[in-house]
């Protein structure tokens, strides 16, 4: 199973095995993460989901949609070049090992 | 520390309880709800969990481990009464809970329709996650859907009902859908695309009985028709839960009253989420919502307060309905706006509508236009207005407010 890693602003990190097919965001909740809100569960409405994703890794994944795109432009803490919405990642194979900063405030 | 008693456990107690542990709160969290499991996500309950597209695992707002983690007691329980005096929640089994401070996030129960054969088999309201186990099983037999009511809960059940290819037909006694919500012409273009999926729907319907012996057979209209049914979905609205607050003394008037940080007449007892109505600065007087939006942004201004630092509410609201591929978000409130112009193209099923009240922008309603949709929340955010003039062919909203907000 692809290994998904939580960094927090105090540079604690969990890492958890993560079932293909749910989403960065829906692992965290599992998982109990601090940080992420997703007020919206995952509707790629509320910006509550707002991750930085590890800059060595962003090119793994596939742009963000318009509305992610838009959503990302109203994160309660700035958006960055690596900044994304943790409901529209899925967890693939391909992103094993995938690294993600939560941010100070949703 | 004080310890905090939370009654309802739904979106809103789930919210406080969890913001207070964020914050920092030391003393008991005890959150008391009267149904069975973790609290849970209700949008997805005339959606993806209707359709069966979300599993019953993803519904939960977190899982059981998050509340052991933060030491927040769970207990299932029907609270009964408030003894104000000796700050005591009674349940229904007889146990007594001791509060420093008493929060209800009560919610809302569906309006039963006042009709002869509104309790026969068959009739069923969209609430709760029993309700929509319910509905899910009388789905797979069901032949002729009615669904009384046509706003956000009886359309959301009507998309998910007609994509799994059921004929289903909606009853609303105005003129136009979801009225209470939103402009002519998001009603319009949501007409059309419920009709386009074969769903008919019939306005000024007033319904005056359900028919059947034991399960219900047919829907009686008041021009003396009747409509044959084997399963009627009723979503007329709600009633908020305020009995136990009223029965305690504290003011009611349609929802729990509190003032601008939550808080009822008495300092040990606040009120949030959909039975709270609390004074809105965007609708400059009494408001009680229901949406997720609402519930959340209140127990996080709550917690805030009971933690230390207290500010006055002043959030703004946003909702959003999806049925079938549109997705329809609205930012602001544009109950009784006075000008409606649509921006966009509704046909290619892409456009906003812009709701201005005396030249001022109060809400922005968008159809699979999330860029407006969030532009007009940072720009209500900020207190921003639009020139009207603007909104020519070609104008870019979210260039607009990134440039001025
Ligand atoms: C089918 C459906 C779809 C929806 N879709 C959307 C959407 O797309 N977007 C959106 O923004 N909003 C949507 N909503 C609205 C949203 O779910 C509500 O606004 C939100 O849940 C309100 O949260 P709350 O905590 O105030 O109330 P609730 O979530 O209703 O929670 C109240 C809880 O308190 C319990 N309770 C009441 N009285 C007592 C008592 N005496 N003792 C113990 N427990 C008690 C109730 O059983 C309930 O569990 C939808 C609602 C429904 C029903
Ligand atoms: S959970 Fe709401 S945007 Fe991701």
């Amino acid at each position: 199973m692809p290994k998904i890693t939580y960094v927090q602003q105090d540079g604690s990190a969990e890492s958890f095995d993560v079932q293909a097919g749910m989403s960065v965001m829906e692992a965290a909740i599992e998982a109990g993460v601090g940080g992420i809100v997703a007020e919206c569960g995952g509707n790629a409405i509320c910006a509550t989901c707002h991750v930085y994703v590890d800059p060595g890794q962003i090119e793994k994944l596939p742009l963000p949609q318009a509305d992610e795109d838009a959503m990302l432009d109203n994160t309660a803490c700035p958006r960055a070049e690596n900044s994304r919405l943790s409901c529209q990642i899925e967890v693939t194979e391909e992103l094993d090992s995938l690294t993600v900063t939560v941010p100070e405030e949703q | 520390m004080t310890d905090v008693v939370i009654v309802g456990a739904g979106q809103a107690g789930f919210q406080v309880a969890a913001s207070l542990r964020e914050k920092g709160h030391q003393g008991r969290v005890v959150l008391v709800g009267d149904e069975p499991g973790v609290p849970y996500q209700r949008p997805p309950l005339s959606k993806a969990y209707l359709s069966g597209a979300l599993p019953g695992e993803r519904l939960a707002l977190r899982p059981q481990t998050f509340y052991d983690k933060h030491g927040i007691e769970l207990v299932c329980g029907r609270a009964v009464g408030i003894d104000r005096d000796r700050c005591r929640v009674a349940l229904a089994d007889e146990r007594e809970l001791e509060y420093g401070h008493l929060v209800l996030t009560t919610g809302t129960r569906n309006r039963e329709l006042p009709v002869p054969g509104a309790k026969l088999d068959g009739v069923l309201g969209l609430r709760t996650r029993a309700d929509a186990d319910a509905l899910r099983e009388r789905i797979d037999g069901a032949r002729n859907v009615v669904v009384i009511g046509g706003g956000f809960i009886g359309l959301e059940f009507a998309a998910s009902v007609a994509k799994l290819g059921l004929s289903v037909t909606v009853l609303e006694a105005s003129d136009r859908l979801m009225r209470r919500a939103v402009s002519p012409a998001v009603s319009a273009h949501y007409r059309e695309l419920h009709e386009r999926r074969g769903t008919r729907v019939l306005f000024g319907a007033s319904v005056v009985a359900l028919h059947g012996g034991h399960e219900v057979t047919g829907v009686e209209l008041a021009d003396g028709s009747v409509l044959p049914a084997d399963l009627v979905v009723v979503g007329i609205g709600v009633v908020p839960n305020t009995e136990l607050a009223a029965d305690a003394g504290l003011a009611v008037d349609d929802g729990i009253v509190v003032d601008e940080q939550m808080s009822t007449s008495d300092l040990r007892v606040s009120a949030v989420g959909d039975c709270a109505v609390y004074p809105s600065r965007h609708a400059r007087g009494p408001l009680r919502l229901e949406s997720v939006q609402n519930a959340v942004d209140h127990a996080r201004c709550l917690a805030t307060r009971l933690t230390g630092t207290a500010e006055p509410y002043a959030s703004v609201p946003w909702f959003w309905s999806n049925q079938f591929d549109a997705r329809l978000q609205i930012a602001g409130l544009g109950t009784d706006h006075d000008e409606a112009i649509v921006h966009g193209d509704p046909d290619a099923g892409s456009f906003s509508v812009f709701c201005f009240r005396a030249g001022r922008l109060v809400c922005v309603e968008s159809v699979n236009r999330t860029p407006d949709h969030m532009a007009a929340r940072k720009l209500f955010t900020a207190g921003g207005s639009l020139d009207r003039e603007l909104l020519a062919p070609g104008f870019d909203f979210r260039q607009h407010v990134a440039a001025v907000a």
